[in-house]
C-alpha cells in the first residue's frame, strides 16, 4: 500500500484530466488502480463500481472503496451532483444502454470522462472492406458472438452523440492501443482514422 | 462499578449502570448490567477500538473459550493476534446483548421495577420488549464507560450486522467504519415466520410454565431444541446439507430396521440438544422478537437512505452467495441506499456454498476482504 505505483498509460491520460482534491467515481474500475492513483497522488475522494466480483475483492482487499455492481443498473442509485468526475474507461461499448449510462453519469457528476476503442480505425475499416468479416485486431479480439463489446462506435459517432445530447466536449484526444497520446487532436476526421482509442472529457451544456 | 454480576451463576466480567436505560417500548429498564470482554490494548488517544457485535445465540467470548460453556471463541479465526481483526493493532470489545443469558441483563435477571409482584424474582416473560436499538444504547453506555468517544469500527454478522446498522444510524458520529455482514435492514416475513415456529415450540413445551420455569426447577428443553433445529436449517444452504449428509443413514445398514435415522436428523438433534445446555428459552424469545422488530427503513417512512443522510462513516457490506436467510439483495439494497446519500461504501458478495453460517466459518475471501478494508480505514483514520 505504500509508495506511488506506476499506472497504465491510458489511466494516466485519464488521471491528467482530473483536478486534485475532487470527488471521483470510476465505473468499471477493475482492481482499482486508477482510484488508488487518484487518492494517493491527487488527494481525490475516489470510489469505484466493478461488475467482476474477484476484481471487487482485490480492490477492497487493497483498502479501496469499491461496490460490486453493473453500470447499467447501479448509477441510478446515486444522487444528483454527487461527484465532480465520473469515469468510464473502455467500458461504454460494453454497457447495455450507452446513452442512458452517459445521461446518468452527467446527472450524478459535473464531468464525465469516457474512453472507448475506436471502431473507425483504418485497420478495422480495411478488414471489413477486404474480408467482409467482422474485424479482429489487438483491441477487437473476440468473435462477434462472444464479444462483450456490444455497442461499438467511432470517434465521429461519439461526437455526434454528444451533439445530439447537448454535451460540451471540454477536452478530447485520440490514443493508440497502449494509451499513448496521438497527434490528431485538431482533426476529428484524422483521429477517427488513426486513433485506436477515443478519450473525452464532457460536461452538460 | 466493575463487579461480578449476581444475576447468573457464573461470574462474567461486567459493568452495571444503576440509572438504567430508557427502552423503545417506553419503559425504563432499571439497573442494567452489561457483560463484556476486551482483547488487545487501547492506544493512548483511544482511537483503535473495535466493537464486535454478536449474533442471536452468540456471546461476548468472541476470541477465547467461554468459561461457562467451554465452547471456543465463536470468531476465533477473525479476532485475535494477526487475525483480520488484529488484536495486536486494535482494542476489541464484545458485549453480551441486552436480553441475553451470558451475564447481561435479561429475562433471568431479578425483576427490578417498583411494580414487580415478586421483587427480586427473575423477570421471565415480564421482561420488557427490547429492540436492536436498545441493545445498541446499552453498548454505547459500555463504550462511554471505557472512556472511548469514537469507535474505529463496529463489526458484526447477522443480528450483529443489525446492531452495526443501528450504531451507524443512531450514533453515526461515534462510528468511523461500519461492517454489517450477512445482515439486513429489516427482518422479512419469512425470517419472522421461522422465528415464530421456534417461539411456538418453546411455548408449547409443558415445562415452559408460561415463562416461569425457573421457579418450577425445570427448563423447556424440548421446545428450545426444536426452535434451534428449525433455525439451524435456515443457517445452512441446501447444498451444504447435501454435501454433508445427503441421504446417508446414521448406521449404514439400509432402511430395514424401523427407527433408522438419516444422518441429517441426528445432526439436527445434536444441534438442538447441545444448544439447550447453553441458552435460555426466555432469552431466545426476547432476542428473536428484537430481531423481528428491526426495520430501519420503516422508521424512516420507508426510505432507507434517509436513515444514513449525512453519514461520514465508511461502510463495508458483505453477503454470501448461498445465504437465503439474509440474501445478497438485502445487503445490496443497503449499499444502494448508502450510495444514494453519497456515503463511502464498499460491497462484495462472497462466493460460498455454506449459507448464512458462512460468516462464522473459514472463508478466506471474506477474511481477506475484511482485513484489507480495515487496513485501508486505519490509513484514513491515521492509525498505523
Amino acid at each position: 500500500m505504500s509508495g506511488v505505483k506506476k499506472i497504465r498509460v491510458d489511466l494516466a491520460l485519464i488521471a491528467g484530466m482530473v483536478q486534485p482534491g475532487s470527488r471521483v467515481l470510476d465505473v468499471g474500475c477493475a482492481d482499482g488502480q486508477l482510484i488508488e492513483h487518484l487518492t494517493r497522488t491527487k488527494q481525490c475522494d475516489a470510489r469505484g463500481i466493478e461488475i467482476d466480483m474477484e476484481e471487487v475483492q482485490r480492490a477492497i482487499t487493497h483498502g479501496l472503496p469499491v461496490m460490486q455492481g453493473d453500470a447499467d443498473t447501479e448509477l441510478v442509485t446515486y444522487p444528483d451532483h454527487a461527484f465532480d468526475y465520473v469515469i468510464l474507461s473502455r467500458t461504454l461499448q460494453a454497457v447495455e444502454k450507452p446513452r442512458e449510462v452517459l445521461r446518468q453519469m452527467l446527472r450524478i457528476s459535473t464531468h464525465a470522462i469516457v474512453s472507448f476503442p475506436n471502431f473507425g480505425h483504418w485497420s478495422l475499416r480495411l478488414q471489413l472492406l477486404t474480408r467482409g468479416r467482422m474485424p479482429m485486431t489487438a483491441g477487437w479480439n473476440r468473435m462477434w458472438y462472444e464479444t462483450p463489446n456490444i455497442h461499438p462506435c467511432t470517434i465521429k459517432d461519439f461526437f455526434a452523440l454528444c451533439d445530439a445530447e447537448g454535451y460540451v466536449v471540454e477536452d478530447w484526444l485520440a490514443a493508440d492501443e497502449q494509451g499513448l497520446r496521438t497527434p490528431w487532436r485538431r482533426s476529428p476526421g484524422l483521429a477517427n482514422l488513426f486513433g485506436e482509442q477515443g478519450l473525452f472529457l464532457l460536461r452538460k451544456a | 462499578m466493575d463487579q461480578p454480576t449476581a444475576y447468573t451463576d457464573f461470574p462474567h466480567q461486567s459493568v452495571t449502570f444503576p440509572e438504567g436505560v430508557a427502552l423503545d417500548c417506553g419503559r425504563v429498564l432499571p439497573n442494567v448490567t452489561v457483560a463484556y470482554r476486551t482483547y488487545g490494548t487501547l492506544n493512548q488517544d483511544k482511537s483503535n477500538a473495535i466493537l464486535v457485535c454478536h449474533a442471536l445465540t452468540g456471546d461476548q467470548y468472541v476470541a477465547e473459550q467461554n468459561p461457562e460453556t467451554g465452547r471456543p471463541g465463536w470468531w476465533g479465526g477473525v479476532v485475535g493476534p494477526g487475525a483480520p481483526i488484529d488484536t495486536d493493532k486494535y482494542f476489541v470489545i464484545c458485549a453480551n446483548v441486552l436480553g441475553g443469558c451470558m451475564g447481561s441483563t435479561g429475562p433471568r435477571s431479578p425483576h427490578g421495577e417498583p411494580s414487580a409482584q415478586a421483587p427480586g424474582q427473575p423477570w421471565g416473560t415480564d421482561f420488557p420488549v427490547v429492540t436492536i436499538h436498545d441493545m445498541v444504547r446499552v453498548q454505547k453506555r459500555l463504550v462511554e464507560h471505557l472512556r472511548i468517544s469514537k469507535l474505529f469500527a463496529v463489526i458484526g454478522g447477522s443480528m450483529g450486522g443489525m446492531q452495526v446498522l443501528s450504531w451507524a444510524v443512531q450514533y453515526p458520529e461515534m462510528v468511523f467504519a461500519a461492517v454489517p455482514i450477512a445482515a439486513a435492514y429489516y427482518h422479512s416475513a419469512q425470517n419472522i415466520a421461522f422465528h415464530e415456529i421456534g417461539r411456538q415450540a418453546i411455548a408449547a413445551d409443558p415445562f415452559f410454565h408460561g415463562g416461569h420455569y425457573w421457579s418450577e426447577g425445570v427448563r423447556p428443553e424440548r421446545g428450545l431444541a426444536v426452535a434451534r433445529m428449525t433455525a439451524h436449517i435456515t443457517y445452512v444452504s441446501e447444498e451444504a446439507l447435501t454435501r454433508k449428509f445427503g441421504r446417508k443413514l446414521q448406521n449404514a445398514e439400509g432402511l430395514s430396521a424401523l427407527g433408522e435415522q438419516f444422518a441429517v436428523e441426528s445432526y439436527l438433534q445434536y444441534q438442538g440438544s447441545s444448544f439447550v445446555q447453553r441458552f435460555d428459552a426466555n432469552s431466545y424469545l426476547t432476542i428473536t422478537r428484537a430481531m423481528d422488530l428491526f426495520d430501519i427503513a420503516g422508521e424512516q417512512g420507508g426510505v432507507l437512505a434517509d436513515a444514513f443522510r449525512g453519514t461520514q462513516t465508511r461502510f463495508l457490506l458483505v453477503s454470501f452467495s448461498s445465504d437465503w436467510l439474509f440474501p445478497t439483495a438485502q445487503s445490496r439494497a443497503i449499499a444502494r441506499a448508502l450510495n444514494h446519500v453519497a456515503a463511502n461504501v464498499s460491497f462484495v458478495e462472497v462466493q460460498s456454498d455454506k449459507g448464512h453460517d458462512a460468516f462464522l466459518l473459514d472463508e478466506p475471501d471474506f477474511h481477506a476482504t475484511l482485513r484489507g478494508f480495515l487496513v485501508g480505514c486505519a490509513e484514513h483514520a491515521g492509525l498505523s
